[in-house]
């Protein structure tokens, strides 16, 4: 099974989704922004980074690189796709997912593994995980504090957009749940049909225990191939 | 001779909406600024932290501070208002969190 991992100018975690790939049992396919071809792949993930170097805003440049137009296209046909960190600030950019990612409430990088609970099983992304499911997954970002507009956040709620929220790691020990200050602990959102999923923290670097903080991220990638499995 | 103090703090050529001259010609080439802004809702915590360096500096008549962009466009020909306002809205600026405020040349 195919999954696309596009590297942009500034990418700098594409070869861990492609591991983290390859680890869940799917076959990597490296894509490169400048090109307008897909290589037939059946899925694609956005990786983490500095895009463009985050000139303008983070994101804001791929979006609008060659391949994005191929695949915003992709994705109006139900093309899965991902987006982590710098991946997800390119979805929100591009339009495919609402909202967008701005610099941090307290104005400091964070880095540190996070707790998130997932709010949605049945994407094409989360179906490896169970609703209300309590993860680990590293966090780490400058510009990730997600914002909309208070009634766009409210339309949100309603309709189950939410994926993942922000949880206290280590209950009881004063750190807060919210990294970043993100709008109602919002970690990571999905398009109408559940097919593009974009979130900040990274999924691709807790997939094996000796690097990682568990091996809870290997589930966004395991749903993907079970989508597809199921699809074919 | 160094030049005076008040003539260095100028803004450079093109800093502000008008016209500027291209190095080394005589044509005037029409200049666009672009002023991008966080929305009133949006919190701006780099404006914030502005806002607490002016009171630790005594600055303490300063009430709030919002941190924006500012792009100086040199453009072809006669400025397309239609296309520089498509050019502000969807690049420039993020309308999902961000105002935009297009400067023409005026005359």
């Amino acid at each position: 099974m195919r999954i696309g991992v596009i590297t942009f100018p500034g990418s700098l975690d594409d070869v861990d989704a492609a591991r983290a790939v390859r680890l869940a049992g799917g076959e990597p396919v490296s894509l490169w922004h400048g090109d307008h071809d897909l290589k037939d792949v059946e899925a694609v993930v956005l990786p983490g980074g500095f895009s463009y170097g985050d000139y303008l805003r983070a994101g804001a440049i791929a979006a609008r690189s060659p391949l994005m137009a191929d695949v915003i296209a992709a994705a109006g046909t139900g093309l899965p796709v991902l987006g982590i960190c710098n991946g997800f600030q390119v979805l929100c950019e591009a339009g495919l997912l609402p909202g967008a990612l701005t610099r941090n409430s307290h104005l400091h990088f964070r880095n540190r593994d996070q707790g998130l609970r997932v709010e949605r099983a049945d994407t094409a992304w989360t179906s490896s995980f169970t609703r209300g499911q309590e993860i680990v997954v590293p966090v780490k970002n400058g510009e990730g504090r997600y914002v909309a507009a208070d009634a766009d956040l409210d339309r949100l709620e309603g309709e189950g957009r939410v994926v993942v929220r922000y949880v206290s790691t280590t209950p009881g020990s004063g750190v807060g749940a919210n990294p970043n200050g993100s709008s109602r602990d919002i970690a990571g959102v999905t398009s109408a049909d559940g097919r593009v999923v974009g979130l900040m923290p990274h999924p691709e670097h807790a997939v094996e225990d000796l690097t990682g903080p568990s091996t809870d991220g290997l589930g966004f990638f395991t749903s993907v191939l079970t989508s597809l499995v199921g699809a074919a | 001779m160094p030049r005076p103090v008040a003539d260095r703090l100028r803004p450079p050529d093109g800093a502000r909406p008008g016209w500027s001259r291209r190095a080394g010609t005589l044509t005037p080439v029409p200049v666009v600024v672009v002023d991008v802004v966080l929305k009133p809702e949006i919190s701006d915590p780099q404006g914030q932290a502005v806002l607490g360096a002016l009171g630790r500096l005594g600055h303490s008549g300063v009430r709030s501070v919002r941190q924006g962009k500012h792009f100086v466009l040199e453009v072809e020909g006669t400025p397309d208002a239609a296309e520089l306002r498509e050019i502000a809205e969807t690049l420039l600026a993020n309308p999902v969190i961000e105002d935009v405020e297009l400067h023409l040349p005026t005359d």
